[in-house]
């Protein structure tokens, strides 16, 4: 019974079945896919249209992710629940906090407002993919660590994504222009003060990297 | 640069207190691996989602979900039926609390505002479950509701719950819900935009107010309306449970890790040793998360239910309905003052909008804060918890105290330019100072704090905030361009008594401590216990603190709510570092021969004096578990809480267990204190205007964490700006609805709206009343912060443009092209 339903709901493609059957063999998250639309049918990037998962490669912190995804599903969703790395966090659903910022190809971007499949030929960068293999710290979460920025940090890896992104284009900034450059970014604690101050911390340790790398 | 107290050196005569360090919970955050609720995945795990009530009031009649438990994926549903019964419970302390009819429970058939869950789906998918959800069909039979305070304090006004519209709370008892009508002649005063002063449940005075203010030089009679401000944490209240061998898992934010377990154990209505509570990291409290949220509940309840762990997400939309907020007060205050500007005579009623569910401490509260920061010499406070349709209130940082500075700051200011004072000197002239006394009177005696620098504090920061050199400067105006100067002071509890300490010295020679603070990143849950190892002279490296998870074994802890952590758990921490000095004492002793006096503790040892003959910290534990009893944990002291007798039965054998309860005096109560400055720029041309420079110099006793501090003394001032510039509840009465629901509408300060260089300062004056010497600081800055900001606009634009907050910029221009206040008065959510 429950397959003739889902039959129905999948359409009659014997193709979208059998995609149907996989996923529910390898994950979970792919389930019900007429519900799909719900969540994101108010936003006016996702169409109602509903198709099953599909496989996709992505490039996610230097290594090659496989992930079932669905058409209208989040790069946040796909990195939190698919992926786990849940480093990225999801404050508001909708582009309003900056708490899931990651990096596309060195931009910043509120990964809950892009579509995981739009970035199958992108370079996905999130906090976890920040620091060395070996452990060192990126420049700007030592400068974290250096200053004890922030307080809860649930919107500190997307402050954190924010600022490396904005620091590749300005290096050298002012309290002023780094400001700007993370101001798409919500802090509830409204530790404002001193994240600049540790971001800024970072931005001189990276120049200091910099500067040794080149000697 | 900025947070220039950074450099500063505090407590030079300590090694640990008042010095910066790196705490053991950062290096997780900055790389994403520090956990929160959301975070955590378990095999099999469901998803819930909540079905909120579209109506503001109303009973549901039907629930039909068979739709719904049709679709493939969908497990369960969960109502309200399902819910265990309201019963009696037993807090930690021993305090009975009696099941109330009007409790919040989670999920509800009757619901009181717009937003309130109804019922909980499960099913495989979060997606699954929403759309479950909207093919749930329920038939409301909808009720009165009523969304400002006013409507339903008028004769005829609709009540908000079926059997009333206040809250009363008789003396030594619990609250309870009746009906209050005014009259028509008291709505008269409407009619001037003033507020309506009926009679009153809650009434204190104080000095002979008649004679106040006829002796006054000046008197001033205001109507103030403040804004109800969603708490907004980034992380909402989400939660993740499953169910093992009988016990229940539980993941979720919360403001108190120790006493959330026991919070859990009465709304479950079972035995709190069968819950395990799970909280290293919170995403934001700010008072909404004091013992987490009841909300979590129906994660477990569903858990049990479908016996698979369940993950609710909250999504900020839920957020909006269920998370909290601050209530909002209808205020009107007269005072009296001398021509210098001393307050003889202040008359204080406020209303605060409580929204439906438990009774908060706000209206009261704001009573006792003005009358201490402000040392009126004769004082009268009012006050109606007025309930209301709209979502439930908590706490908010600075409960109370941000709406009574709020209300009285732009008053004081008023007068200083009446009376042509200085805008310090006036607030010079009326600050608490040392054993200050503040209503209301107890057993007809007025209450006093346990000591005010708050003067010294005012000074220091005119100083640093140049504030003669700014009052000075002219032309205030260049081109459409204006600039106003404020100052507010502030203050709020910032310390109880009476907590547990309790640490174990292992046979290794490590110090472990263990905390059972909440994790909300003012790093108090570690901070703390410097105190404690500043005691024992061990070097921090030696130190390890275990938090965030209550079958890790915690000491009976206060929650972080109202300032009291540093407070009370530095006090906790000397009490228990001092029951290890006295036991490594006595095991030196017996080992060694000898009394216990004749050793002392220092360099990870303990030794005769004199001679150096002694043991290591590590032998010293080891020794411990040999003598057993008291020294290892199989005997605990009398007088600590049955949490921590837990705790340490738990831990006996592990080394050397220390554990003490906090018995130290205490002359008053506890309070903290911040002068705030502020200068903004407006124009009057676009009613925009900015903060140019800040400044927030507090006086919290000893600095333990300077860079901690300086977190919360600015953090929380923003917190407050956001009440100042344009925070607030928008609702339409027609319908009950809420129209400020997501960020974008009802948006907390951004990293643009406050100056990148922020300045603040401390003191460092130890109280005296407290071993360490160390007060709270959550609070205190809050209502200082918004009161400056309002204080540096009427400077800027005059007296005539605002008499509620926030203030924005269509606010500025009406008003100044009208010259006088063009908001309504008095009406609640505009």
């Amino acid at each position: 019974m429950a397959d003739r339903q889902e039959l129905r709901l999948l359409g009659d493609t014997p193709k979208a079945v059998s995609r149907r059957r996989f996923i529910q063999g390898v994950i979970a998250g792919g389930a019900a896919v007429s519900s799909a639309a719900y969540l994101f049918r108010s936003s006016a990037v996702h169409g109602a249209g509903d198709t099953g998962g599909r496989l996709i490669t992505l490039n996610v912190n230097g290594q090659r992710r496989r992930a079932d995804v669905m058409k209208q599903e989040t790069l946040a969703w796909t990195l939190r629940y698919k992926l786990g790395l849940t480093g990225t966090k999801l404050g508001c659903d909708r582009g309003e906090c900056g708490a899931c910022t990651v990096l596309l190809d060195d931009v910043p971007h509120y990964s809950c407002s892009v579509l995981t499949h739009t970035v199958r030929d992108q370079k996905v960068l999130t906090i976890e993919g920040l620091a060395n293999p070996d452990g060192t710290l990126h420049p700007i979460q030592q400068g974290i660590i250096d200053e004890q920025g922030f307080q809860c940090a649930f919107c500190m890896s997307g402050f954190i994504m924010a600022s490396v992104g904005f620091l590749k284009t300005t290096p050298n900034p002012t309290r002023s222009e780094l400001a700007h450059g993370i101001s798409g970014n919500l802090c509830r604690c409204q530790d404002y003060d001193k994240i600049l101050t540790s971001l800024m911390r970072g931005a001189e340790n990276m120049r200091e990297v910099n500067h040794v790398d080149v000697g | 640069m900025s947070t220039s107290d950074n450099e500063r050196q505090y407590g030079p005569q300590y090694k640990l207190i008042g010095k910066n360090y790196v705490t053991a919970d950062l290096y997780a955050k900055v790389t994403g691996k520090s956990k929160y609720a959301e975070d955590f995945r378990a095999e099999g795990m469901l998803f819930c989602k909540l079905l909120l009530s579209p109506v503001p009031h109303g009973r549901v009649k039907r629930i039909d979900a068979s739709e719904a438990l049709a679709m493939p994926g969908v497990r369960a549903i969960l109502t309200a039926d399902d819910l265990p019964a309201p019963a009696d419970t037993v807090t930690d302390n021993g305090t009975v609390i009696k099941a109330s009819k009007w409790g919040e429970r989670g999920l509800t058939m009757e619901p009181v505002y717009q937003g309130e869950p109804i019922l909980a789906v499960a099913a495989v998918d979060e997606l699954t479950a929403a759309e479950a959800v909207e093919r749930i069909h329920i038939d409301f039979e909808r009720l009165p509701f009523v969304v400002d305070p006013l409507d339903t304090l008028r004769p005829g006004g609709p009540n908000p719950r079926t059997d009333g519209n206040v809250w009363v709370t008789p003396p030594g008892g619990q609250p309870a819900v009746q009906e209050l009508k005014w009259t028509d002649a008291d709505f008269a005063e409407t009619k001037y935009g003033r507020l309506p002063m009926g009679k009153t449940p809650d009434e204190w005075s104080y000095g002979d107010l008649d004679a106040g203010f006829k002796n006054a030089a000046l008197v001033l009679d205001e109507t103030f309306v403040t804004p109800d401000v969603s708490h907004q944490t980034l992380e909402t209240r989400s939660a993740m449970a499953y169910w093992q061998n009988g016990k229940v898992y539980l993941h979720s934010g919360t403001q108190s890790t120790a006493q959330t377990r026991t919070a859990i154990a009465r709304w479950l209505n079972m035995d709190a040793d069968k819950i395990v509570f799970i909280s290293e990291y919170t995403g934001g409290g700010f008072g909404s998360k004091v013992t987490g949220g009841v909300s979590m509940i129906i994660a477990a309840l569903l858990s049990k239910k479908v016996n698979a762990p369940v993950m609710m997400r909250i999504s900020r939309e839920e957020e909006t309905f269920i998370g909290r907020a601050r209530p909002g007060f209808q205020g009107r205050m007269k005072v009296g003052f001398s021509k210098e500007g001393r307050i003889l005579a202040l008359d204080m009623f406020v209303i605060s909008d409580n929204g439906p569910y438990d009774a908060q401490g706000d209206a009261p509260t704001s009573g006792h804060m003005v009358s201490l920061l402000y040392q009126p010499q004769a004082m009268r406070w009012r006050g109606v918890t007025a309930l209301t349709n709209t979502p439930p209130r908590s706490a908010q940082s600075s409960p109370g105290g941000l709406q009574g500075i709020t209300i009285t700051e732009p008053i004081i200011a008023k007068a200083a330019r009446k009376l042509g004072v200085d805008q310090v000197a006036i607030r010079y002239i009326n600050c608490p100072e040392g054993k200050a006394p503040y209503g209301p009177p107890v057993q007809g005696k007025l209450q006093h704090a346990t000591s005010a620098f708050l003067k010294d504090a005012l000074q220091r920061g005119a100083e640093q905030f140049k504030w003669q050199e700014r009052i000075a400067r002219s032309p205030k105006r260049m081109g459409s361009k204006v600039r106003g100067v404020g100052v507010a002071l502030s203050c709020y509890v910032g310390g109880t008594i009476g907590f547990d300490g309790l640490l174990v010295i292992t046979p290794e020679g490590r110090i472990q401590f263990q905390s059972g603070i909440g994790n909300l990143g003012t790093e108090s849950v570690i901070d703390v216990h410097r105190a404690g190892a500043e005691v024992l002279g061990v070097p921090w490296e030696k130190c390890d603190v275990v938090w965030g998870d209550t079958s890790k074994h915690f000491p009976y802890t206060c929650v972080s709510g109202g300032s009291q952590t540093t407070h009370a758990m530095t006090r906790a921490a000397y009490a228990v570092a001092m029951d290890a000095k006295q036991k490594l004492q006595e095991i030196a002793a017996k080992s060694l021969g000898g009394n216990p006096e004749d050793y002392e503790v220092a360099n990870e040892r303990v030794f005769r004096k004199g001679s150096g003959s002694g043991i290591t910290f590590a032998q010293a534990a080891q020794r411990a578990i040999e003598l057993g009893g008291k020294y290892d944990g199989h005997e605990a002291p009398a007088d600590v809480n049955k949490m921590t007798k837990a705790s340490i039965a738990a831990l006996a054998g592990q080394g050397l267990v220390a554990a003490a309860r906090d018995n130290y005096p205490r002359d008053g109560n506890t309070h903290s204190y911040v002068a705030s400055f502020a200068e903004i720029e407006v124009d009057v041309e676009t009613g925009k205007y900015y903060i140019v420079d800040f400044l927030a110099y507090a006086d919290v006793g000893t600095v333990i964490h300077p860079r901690a501090l300086g977190g919360q003394v600015l953090g929380r001032s923003i917190l407050g700006i956001g009440h100042a510039i344009g925070q607030k509840w928008v609702f339409d009465p027609h319908y009950g609805e809420m129209v400020s629901k997501r960020f974008y509408q009802n948006r907390p300060p951004t990293i643009l709206d406050v100056p990148v260089d922020m300045q603040w300062g401390a003191l460092d004056i130890p109280d005296p009343e407290t071993p360490v010497g160390a007060r709270g600081i959550g609070e205190p800055p809050v209502g200082g912060a918004c009161a400056s900001i309002l204080n540096a606009l009427s400077d800027a634009l005059g007296d005539e443009i605002f008499q509620r907050a926030p203030v924005n910029a269509d606010t500025i221009l009406t008003s100044l092209e009208a010259g006088r206040p063009m908001q309504h008065p008095l009406m609640a959510h505009i």
